[in-house]
């Protein structure tokens, strides 16, 4: 019996490894992404990263090669407004001391990042500002406002490498994100890596598990119309293992974030991608 | 009164005379149907864009009514053939009576 539950998962695998992720090259408006690399050398099990670009249908690849077609871009449009609109007692605007959002370039591609002993996220960073030097309320941590803005700076890096630190004052952080990383939790007492390191590449039921890479985020979801925050995502991936998620913004999540950010270290940023 | 509303069209820069070029627009908006009831159980009155059209140098190219089950964000991919310089005009109507329009220029080469 245990040699046959053996044979049987080893069937399972291999017939995952022919409907793994395709090879496509991701080009967006003609510049082309690194969508698939060497992983970074503190990866122990996986030898190769791709992004979650490669393990969606055609038609979902497609919509993200061209920024007319990238539903998520009418959120970051409603951000580049949002970017000139005052709000406050301090009567500024992003605009008024950042002027141009073009100056964030190469910003998403080192967060989340530690500030004075703590880990920081895009989102820490956007109502640190608001909350602190605008004198405006906090948005929500993956509410529409939030998502488009994180879009729209994500944006400014698009194509450069994820490349976050694990080092210095931040490998306390990236060690926790690791830990929960490979952590069984839930009613299906599963850990992050048993589908993302595991069995990326297999179906499971009627979805391609992919690297859970974080490159792309927010990410538009055609499932719900919107962009999704990566919080947002890692909550949902726990509903789906029955486990009571984390909070969004809370130092596990960022942990988890900033482990995740590492193992796409060297992949584009894709920021807003288009997933199922 | 819908907020947010914002047209966006892509529409290649240049053309060959006489070629048949692709034309994308897209117009942020809510289309809200009028068959939504809000927490009250009062029903949101609808609000949608009803009319579409896109005329190249004052000659009609497309004219499209749109319906209340139409969704979000109504998005329209059409071909037109490009026989001269000029502008293509592009209007949508809205039913508080807003009226949003964009152009864009082609050149022939």
């Amino acid at each position: 019996m245990r040699i046959t539950s053996g044979l049987m998962i080893a069937t399972i695998l291999a017939a995952g490894s022919v409907s793994a992720q395709d090879d496509n090259t991701l080009s967006v408006e003609g510049e082309t992404m690194i969508s698939t690399t060497d992983a970074p050398s503190h990866m122990e099990n996986v030898g190769t990263i791709y992004s979650g670009w490669h393990f969606r249908s055609s038609e979902t690849q497609a919509l993200q090669t061209d920024d007319f077609d990238n539903p998520g871009m009418i959120f970051v449009d409603q951000a580049i407004d949002e970017w000139d609109v005052v709000d406050g007692s301090a009567g500024k605007a992003c605009a008024s001391c950042h002027e141009d959002v073009a100056a964030f370039e190469g910003l998403r591609t080192q967060l989340p990042r530690v500030d004075d002993g703590q880990l920081v996220t895009m989102e820490n960073l956007i109502n640190e500002c608001r909350t602190d030097r605008m004198g405006a309320e906090a948005w929500k941590y993956s509410g529409t406002d939030m998502t488009g803005m994180t879009a729209l700076i994500s944006l400014q890096s698009r194509g450069l490498p994820m490349n976050v630190a694990i080092d210095g004052d931040a490998a306390d952080f990236w060690e926790k994100g690791k830990e929960l990383y490979y952590t069984r939790v839930g009613q299906l007492d599963m850990a992050c890596s048993n589908c993302h390191e595991d069995n990326y590449g297999v179906m499971i039921r009627a979805d391609h598990l992919s690297q859970g890479q974080t490159n792309g985020f927010p990410t538009y979801r055609l499932k719900n119309d919107k962009l999704n925050s990566m919080h947002g995502r890692f909550k949902g991936c726990m509903a789906n293992i029955r486990a009571t998620p984390y909070k969004e913004g809370g130092d596990e999540f960022k942990a988890l974030e900033l482990y995740l950010a590492s193992r796409g270290n060297g992949l584009s940023v894709e920021s807003p991608s288009v997933r199922n | 009164m819908a907020s947010g509303v914002k047209p966006r069209v892509k529409v290649p820069k240049k053309a060959a005379a006489g070629e048949t070029i692709t034309i994308k627009t897209l117009i942020s908006h809510k289309m809200e149907s009028g068959q939504h009831k809000d927490g009250d159980g009062n029903v949101i009155p609808r609000s949608i864009i009803n009319r579409f059209t896109a005329d190249f140098n004052g000659e009609n190219v497309i004219d499209v009514t749109l319906e209340p089950a139409i969704s979000t964000n109504p998005y329209f991919q059409f071909e037109a053939v490009v026989p001269e310089e000029g502008e293509f005009q592009f209007t949508w109507y809205d039913d508080d009576g807003s009226v949003y329009e964009t152009a864009k220029k082609i050149s022939v080469s």
